[in-house]
């Protein structure tokens, strides 16, 4: 029941996109295309869990008992390029139409701030590492989520007759906005 | 088109090619009607505000939809009824003690970046009164939590705040109950549900959903379902909120998916979540699903074996 709880938590009462506006430029960026968001999830799902554990144990078993916590922002960054390149290889080899359909926005995970907040918010928080792995997964869900939802709504809209200067990036923000407005009915939930 | 094809004698065009009589004013002014019951019952319980209310709301919905379609120069629609329809259901939404200046933003907020924005009726993913409402209740929290009895407007607690079992059946029923100006009263909102569903506007899938999953879980859970059912503004949501053509699904299954899916989100928020009520979170919700819900329910191609991708 408490991991359930901290799955919620992280996937939608404190969505990383929409409640704590983490993880914007990719959210905004790949959202264009169905298929392609569903990639983008995934990808950043996998990345968010791998980084989750490796953080982890980089924050309690180097980190911490050296008393280097000030290297902690070096750390988390060095560990998630290193996988987000390890994802890079991957992709491209096993699918090259989702590799190319990422396009910058794959190496871009490697600054996605949702998945570099996730690690210091769990290296500031109190979880056991099977916790922090549930958390992660529960951030990528919500991730993935809030992309998906975002991406099926502008694919309905292809053809709606949107204002010239709000077309693009400027009507996602505002059904983003309202996606925000709808998710804080989860407040207090956990 | 219709001058060129009296002058053919053959003519092609693609399906549909046989359509009924119903053409977008029609079915908003049968809704506006439908909604009369509920405007008689709001002006008789909390009187002039009802009023004042209503009228701010209609006028700035339909001013806003005439200002941004004529800056766009864009055809003026305001006759179609939808910004009428959009203006009455926000004021339904509010407080009966909220300040004008609010009624205004919500409105011009609901018309503007709720409808107009997407390309006007027919585009907008979320129903624009709840946008304009979402809008407000997150702006203006404390105007939109301050509730009076009907009557006198003494500041009290609605229903739902107060809990199962204090206010009686009757007055849920009838409508003597402090909340939003259309909430009160589930007569008149039934009274104008069996008047939508006698004309075919209304879809019972979506309200049997909505109505029956939240009658089951809160069954299931202990709690009392005829009090969930009447207090609150799920009546309402469930019959003129969740059942708006353009924000819900198209496909009979996924209007089931749809009620079902709100119904679970407002037990969960009813129940645990820190707003008593929860039934505009979650049919903005479930209209932020819907484009999901319809791509994953399309029906079967005729004369294909699986789904199509058309």
């Amino acid at each position: 029941m408490e991991l359930f709880l901290i799955f919620l938590g992280a996937a939608f009462v404190n969505n990383f996109v929409l409640v704590r506006f983490l993880g914007i430029c990719p959210f905004i960026g790949v959202s264009t295309k169905f298929e392609t968001s569903i990639g983008m999830g995934l990808a950043t799902t996998f990345v968010m869990v791998v980084a989750s554990t490796v953080t982890w144990l980089i924050q309690h078993f180097i980190l911490a008992p050296f008393g280097i916590e000030y290297l902690q922002t070096v750390a988390f960054i060095l560990t998630i390029a290193s996988l987000v390149q390890l994802v890079e290889m991957f992709l491209h080899k096993a699918s090259p139409a989702l590799y190319r359909a990422l396009g910058i926005y794959l190496p871009l995970i490697t600054t996605n701030c949702a998945i570099l907040g996730m690690a210091v918010l769990l290296a500031q928080g109190s979880y056991n590492l099977g916790e922090s792995i549930i958390f992660a997964i529960g951030a990528g869900v919500g991730f993935s989520l809030a992309l998906i939802i975002l991406a099926a709504i502008r694919e309905e809209l292809e053809f709606a007759d949107i204002p010239k200067p709000l077309r693009g990036a400027a009507i996602a923000f505002i059904i983003a906005g309202i996606l925000a407005l709808a998710f804080k009915g989860f407040e207090g939930l956990v | 088109m219709e001058n060129n094809a009296n002058k053919r004698l053959l003519v092609v065009s693609p399906s549909p090619h046989v359509r009924d009589g119903d053409t977008t004013p029609k079915i908003m002014f049968s809704v506006v009607l439908a909604l009369f019951p509920v405007i008689f019952a709001s002006i008789y319980f909390f009187g002039l505000d009802a009023l004042r209310i209503l009228v701010i709301s209609s006028v700035t919905a339909v001013a806003a939809e005439a200002a941004c379609q004529s800056l766009r120069k864009k055809p003026v629609t305001i006759y179609d009824g939808s910004a009428l329809v959009t203006g009455i259901l926000l004021a339904f939404t509010l407080p009966p003690q909220i300040p004008s200046f609010a009624v205004v933003l919500g409105a011009i907020v609901a018309i503007v970046i709720g409808k107009q924005i997407f390309g006007g009726l027919g585009y907008n993913p979320f129903n624009p009164a709840l946008v304009g409402r979402a809008f407000l209740s997150v702006s203006f929290a404390n105007l939109m939590a301050t509730w009076v009895s009907p009557f006198d407007a003494v500041t009290v607690a609605t229903p739902l705040q107060l809990g199962s079992g204090v206010v009686p059946y009757a007055e849920l029923f009838f409508g003597n109950i402090a909340g939003s100006l259309g909430e009160t009263s589930a007569l008149a909102i039934l009274l104008g549900g069996v008047y939508l569903l006698y004309r075919g506007v209304l879809d019972y899938r979506i309200c049997a959903g909505y109505l029956g999953t939240v009658f089951v879980l809160t069954l299931v859970l202990g709690h009392d379902p005829v009090y969930h059912l009447l207090a609150g503004s799920l009546l309402f949501g469930a019959i003129f909120m969740a059942t708006d053509m353009v924000t819900s699904p198209v496909t009979p299954k996924g209007r089931w998916i749809f009620g079902i899916g709100a119904g679970l989100i407002l037990v969960i928020i009813r129940l645990w979540a820190k707003a008593p009520e929860g039934v505009m979170y979650s049919i903005l919700l479930m209209n932020m699903l819907t484009p999901l819900i319809n791509r994953f329910t399309r029906p079967r191609i005729y004369g294909q074996g699986v789904k199509g991708n058309a």
